[in-house]
């Protein structure tokens, strides 16, 4: 019982280090990390979960999220890159192609 | 067997214009002509044959008919196209067809050198067909498709020349216009009119609904005949839509012949006749009509006195022999409504081909520069004094006996009708011969016209002839005491109830009277001799001017009703719907646009402002579960 | 699958598959061609075993699951209604794809491309016995007539698109809106079901509001008055065969829409609020007329003409009575046929003029007899001269209004003077008097070639086939409309 609390308290401390990080950082680089941190973080306390409640559907899930964080990984990162080279800048700030 | 022939009578004219409009006109320029007068030709033939079984046959089975094919059937809307062939209706087709044939041989020799002479004779047809459609149909439906059909037909020859326009008609496309507008506006009365009929007995069969409207009160009746009264006002030139049909006189002559004077614009006098039981039960409506009647009647014979076109004299006096019809259906005296119908559209043909053959030898119809034509067209000449003499009601001219007849049940029925009728029948004798004595009498006034007078050919005078012969016998037809044709068609309009022979010989005799006074105040007035003669002139001088003035009928509805409807359409059509209507939408569409311009501003493009209210929204979420759970 | 049903409404598609296939613009044109008249032939057997035995009254039926967990369906069917707009659609389509073939130079394969994805739009719209599949072929006939518009359009076309678009648009909103509470309502979009379902389940304020909804959607389509401002503007920017099709076909889907949703689906409202949709119906054949009168554009003057001619069809919808609503009916075949060939009529003047004004024509009755006897028998039949098509289902119409109530029969009649006076006023302008422009010469200007004459014989050959044996059609139609009936 105690175990899966602090579990759960872990996670949601990473989740809250990966939402801070994104709102905070300007280097998309980490903002990237952060957003895998708390993906992660999610992935922790549903495994937690999945074990407190002897019920394999939360594992599962966080196979199913693992796949999909890889391939968003794959295509975030192709964006990334292709951004970089156009603005020369990981700067978040810089980014705004898509303003109004 | 009789049904069968009646067919014919359309396929003729049909078989005409079909071979004329995909053959004919290929291969030469005279044999439109013939195939379309022959088509009419054997019509009125086959008509003729058919005559001795139609008017043999008395009493209830009087009529044949044949069924065509069903053509609409909608629940309780029942519209077989059928043809009836009665009395009537083969009075009415011996009229279209005969005098139609002769018009269409003159029409040969008139429109000779005319480039369009096979779409002419194309045009024709399509009337000729058109107008036994209307007489023979045997339910309103079937007439309403013969209704409009001549109205079709009117407008495309009015505008015949509708690249013309000159002084007195204007444009010729928009005399066609006018008249099928105006004529619209009757059918609106035929249209409602049979609205009414169908809610009331469920049927519009002639028979059958007249039948069933027989046994009904009097108030859906007399609408009903108001309504009808509306088309036979719209059709047969009467107040107040008479205002077509000086204008129609911009078709070729032989148009005006046939379809403005001899046929179509009786088809309203038909109408009355075809529903005669609904008259008789609707007194009221009865006594509008022969108001209306014998009010154009007197109206418009005095607007004749004033023209200068012979063909617009000839379209008033159309008018106001028209006039005379209705009055004899609106007292009751169908049978001689009918009987002036058939003698009107010999002398009335008569004279606006005798007009023709003016036309056709001097390209001139403005009566100030003609005269002394009798010299040199003595043919044309003594066939329009034969006309004249019919239509002033000159005894025993077939125009006598016809005007008389409605005369006399008009002074039966209200003396005040009969006065006016007597008094136009004064003026009608006394603008008729004065158009006479102006063309024909008297020195040539412009030598520039006079120089290439000459009389007409063979097929121009031959018709001419032959309407003067029927215009001299037609009164046989009819004659006082014998009544041949009223016998024949009392199976279908009703037997009148005989005058007392006294009455009726007095007022024959004050008739006759009137029309030998009028012809001899005209002779009077235009050898100008007389001092008695001006001073009636002079005491109807300020008459003069309104007839002049048209009464100022044609002004009032040009100035009020015609620019007042362009008005309201300006209006509509600028300020309604572009400035209000559409500007509303489109406002609709800019007030979205503005709202976007300003909301947008909140798409900054940059991932931590998203992010942010991404986490904002998501954190509000929480909160409202949190707060509601 | 492979029913007769799915294969007209497929068919054009199919074709939209093999014109992607080939490159060459000849054997697009060809193709184009070959695929619409093929789908006229195959529709033409619809009319073959005809015997409408299902309990409302269709004849062929082809229902297969689509998304079960929803109720969604797909659902063809044909009754004595649909059938006739089906073979106006497949009948008009080759004409207005020969019109293409003839006169489009630009992009002709996509032109005829999107021609074809209408085609099976308006086909689905008007055998779709599913709601959804109703909604999704309704909205899909924009897709093409945008790109109609915008592309192939004259000089103000993308503004005439995107209204065009829009206005239809917003009207759908509410009909989504009022689909989805219907089903919402009733747990099925089965056309059928809910007829049956809900006029018994749902109160008078769902009812009237969800009649509101459709039949604004409607509305704008049909379009009546005052909703109608975008139709001028699009018919006279879209190409030739872009107004064909709105005229012939687009403005029936909003008629046939509110003969087979809005009423049956909220007959109480519409028992309620009838009045105020047959007084706008009213307002449009007299408001239409009057402004018709002013227009300096041909084409704008048919858009006119189309707002009171469609007034008609909705006052005879809205009457209740078997002459009315058959009538209506009738009158939407005749409206497409008569309509489509004047926008046909103006197509051809268009190509050999280049302007669409008044100003620029008159005296062409000269220079071009048999253009102009083409153009008069079609103003005609649009006018209702009895004899064409235009005036049975006019008259049929004015009686059933007469039925119901005289002064309806007063206005609309008024209407009818109206129409000749507009359209003689067109004829005036266009084919009489004197001509003035020497571009209008007989020596310049061509009279109709055979390929042109080819498009307007088989529709004037309708107009009096119609005119003169109209119950052709209404012996089906009038059957359907007798079962549409009870209840109202």
């Amino acid at each position: 019982m105690m175990d899966t609390n602090l579990y759960l308290a872990l996670s949601a401390l990473i989740f809250t280090i990966g939402a801070l990080g994104v709102l905070m950082r300007r280097n998309a680089l980490i903002i990237f990390m952060c957003v895998e941190m708390m993906l992660n973080s999610v992935n922790l306390s549903l495994v937690a979960l999945s074990h407190r409640w002897g019920n394999v559907d939360g594992q599962i899930f966080v196979f199913v999220i693992m796949a999909v964080a890889a391939a968003e990984v794959a295509i975030g990162l192709a964006i990334l890159i292709a951004n970089t080279r156009h603005s020369q800048s990981v700067n978040v700030d810089k980014i705004d192609l898509l303003r109004w | 067997m009789i049904g069968y022939s009646a067919a014919w009578l359309l396929a003729l004219p049909l078989a005409g214009l079909l071979l004329n409009t995909f053959v004919g006109r290929r291969y030469s320029r005279t044999l439109a002509g013939t195939i379309a007068s022959g088509a009419v030709g054997l019509a009125f033939l086959i008509a003729i044959l058919m005559a001795p079984d139609i008017y043999g046959s008395h009493g209830e089975h009087a009529g044949q008919t044949l069924p065509l094919w069903d053509w609409i059937t909608i629940g309780e809307l029942q519209v077989p196209l059928a043809l009836l062939v009665d009395p009537l209706s083969l009075t009415l087709t011996l009229v279209v067809t005969g005098v139609g044939f002769l018009i269409h041989v003159y029409a040969m020799g008139y429109m000779v050198d005319d480039a369009r002479l096979a779409r002419f004779f194309i045009y024709l047809n399509f009337f000729i067909l058109a107008m036994l459609l209307l007489v023979l149909g045997d339910s309103f439906v079937t007439l309403f498709i013969g209704w409009e059909g001549v109205g079709l037909a009117s407008y495309l020859l009015i505008g015949f020349w509708f690249d013309r326009e000159d002084e007195l008609y204007g444009s010729y496309a928009d005399c066609g216009k006018k008249a099928f507008v105006v004529n619209r506006i009757g059918d609106v009365g035929l249209i409602l009119a049979m609205g009414l009929i169908w809610t009331t007995v469920g049927t519009l069969n002639f028979t059958e609904a007249l039948q069933g409207l027989a046994t009904m009160s009097e108030a859906p009746l007399v609408l009903i005949c108001l309504l009808l009264l509306l088309a036979v006002a719209g059709k047969s030139a009467q107040f107040p839509l008479y205002v077509w049909l000086p204008d129609a006189m911009a078709g070729p002559t032989p148009v005006s012949a046939l379809i403005h004077a001899a046929t179509m614009v009786t088809a309203g006098i038909y109408l009355m006749a075809r529903t005669h039981v609904l008259w008789e039960l609707a007194p009221m409506a009865s006594a509008i009509a022969a108001w209306i009647g014998v009010g154009t009647a007197f109206v418009a014979a005095t607007m004749a006195m004033v023209q200068t076109d012979l063909k617009k004299v000839l379209a008033y006096s159309t008018i106001s022999q028209l006039g005379y019809m209705v009055l004899g259906a609106g007292v009751g005296a169908f049978a001689f409504a009918i009987f002036h119908l058939v003698t009107h559209a010999f002398f009335k043909a008569l004279l606006f081909l005798s007009a023709g053959s003016v036309q056709h030898a001097t390209h001139e119809l403005d009566m100030r520069k003609l005269g002394g034509l009798r010299l040199k067209m003595p043919h044309t000449a003594r066939n329009f004094l034969i006309g004249s003499l019919a239509l002033a009601g000159i005894p025993p001219l077939a125009g006598f006996f016809s005007k008389d007849g409605i005369l006399l049940y008009a002074f039966q029925h209200n003396i005040l009708l009969y006065f006016l009728g007597l008094v136009t029948a004064l003026v009608t004798a006394i603008y008729i011969f004065r158009a006479y004595y102006l063309t024909f009498m008297g020195e040539p006034r412009d030598a520039h016209v006079d120089s290439h007078v000459h009389e007409s050919g063979r097929l121009i005078l031959a018709p001419l002839w032959i309407l003067s012969a029927l215009t001299i016998l037609g009164g046989a037809l009819n004659l006082p005491f014998v009544l041949t044709l009223e016998h024949a068609l009392a199976s279908v309009v009703g037997e009148l109830e005989p005058p007392v022979p006294s009455l009726e010989i007095a007022l024959l005799v004050v008739s006759a009277m009137v029309a030998i006074g009028g012809a001899r105040l005209a002779w009077g007035a235009y050898r100008r001799h007389m001092a008695w003669v001006d001073s009636i002139r002079a005491t109807f001088k300020p008459l003069a001017k309104l007839a002049q003035q048209r009464w100022y009928l044609d002004d009032l509805y040009d100035r009020q009703i015609l620019r007042g409807s362009h008005t309201l359409s300006q209006w509509l059509s600028t300020t309604v719907d572009q400035q209000g209507i559409d500007r509303a939408v489109n406002w609709g569409a800019e007030t979205a646009l503005n709202w976007s311009r300003k909301l947008r501003r909140l798409n900054d493009g940059r991932v931590p402002t998203y992010v942010f209210s991404m986490f904002v929204g998501a954190a509000l979420l929480v909160a409202y579960f949190w707060i509601a759970l | 699958m492979f029913d007769l049903l799915t294969l007209v409404t497929f068919l054009p598609l199919l074709g939209v598959l093999a014109l992607f296939a080939v490159r060459s613009e000849m054997f697009r044109k060809v193709g184009a061609l070959a695929v619409s008249l093929m789908t006229f032939v195959v529709s033409l057997f619809l009319l073959v075993n005809w015997n409408p035995m299902e309990p409302g009254g269709f004849a062929r039926e082809v229902q297969f699951n689509w998304f079960p967990e929803i109720g969604l369906s797909f659902h063809l069917g044909v009754d004595g209604i649909s059938l006739w707009l089906v073979l106006l659609t497949t009948f008009m389509m080759p004409i207005a794809v020969a019109f293409s073939n003839l006169y489009v130079k630009d992009r002709i394969g996509q032109h005829l491309i999107l021609l074809l994805l209408l085609e099976t739009a308006l086909i689905g719209v008007f055998l779709a016995l599913d709601l959804v599949l109703f909604f999704v072929f309704f909205e899909f006939t924009l897709i093409p007539m945008y790109f109609l518009i915008g592309q192939w359009g004259s000089e103000n076309r993308e503004y005439a698109a995107i209204k065009f678009v829009m206005y239809t648009l917003l009207g759908s909103a509410f009909m989504l809106v009022a689909v989805v509470s219907v089903y919402a309502l009733t747990g099925t979009f089965s056309i059928m079901e809910i007829t049956r379902v809900l006029p018994a389940t749902a109160g008078i304020g769902f009812q009237t509001l969800g009649f509101l909804a459709f039949v604004l959607a409607f509305a704008v389509k049909i379009p009546l008055f005052p909703f109608h401002t975008w139709l001028p503007d699009a018919h006279v920017q879209a190409p030739t065969a872009g107004s064909i099709m709105l005229a012939s076909l687009l403005l029936k889907m909003g008629a046939y829409g509110i003969f087979r949703l809005a009423i049956p689906f909220f007959p109480a409202a519409a028992a309620e609020l009838l009045v105020y949709v047959i007084l706008l119906a009213l307002a449009g054949i007299v408001y239409g007329g009057l402004v018709a009168l002013q227009q300096k554009d041909v084409k704008s003057l048919v858009a006119y003409s189309s707002v009171a001619h469609m007034g008609f069809i909705v006052l005879g919808l809205f009457v209740f009575n078997t002459q009315g609503v058959s009538g209506a009916i009738l009158q939407m075949i005749n409206h497409g046929l008569s309509t489509g060939a004047l926008f046909l009529m103006v197509g051809f003047l268009y190509e050999r003029r280049h302007t669409r004004r008044f100003a620029d024509f008159g005296g062409l009755w000269k220079s071009i007899p048999v253009y102009c006897a083409f153009f008069l028998i079609i103003a005609m039949s649009s006018a209702g001269l009895p004899g064409l098509n235009g005036f049975v289902g006019e008259f049929s119409i004015l009686m059933g209004a007469y039925a119901v109530n005289p002064g309806y029969a007063l206005v609309a009649s008024v209407g009818v003077v109206l129409a000749a006076w507009y359209l003689l006023t067109a004829y005036r302008k266009l084919a009489q008097g004197e001509i003035v422009h020497q571009e209008n010469r007989a020596d310049v200007l061509s009279d109709l070639n055979s390929q042109e004459l080819s498009m307007l014989v088989p529709v004037v050959v309708m107009c009096f086939a119609l005119g003169l044996f109209p119950n052709l059609l209404l012996d089906k139609i009038v059957p359907a409309v007798e079962l549409w009936l009870p209840g109202r």
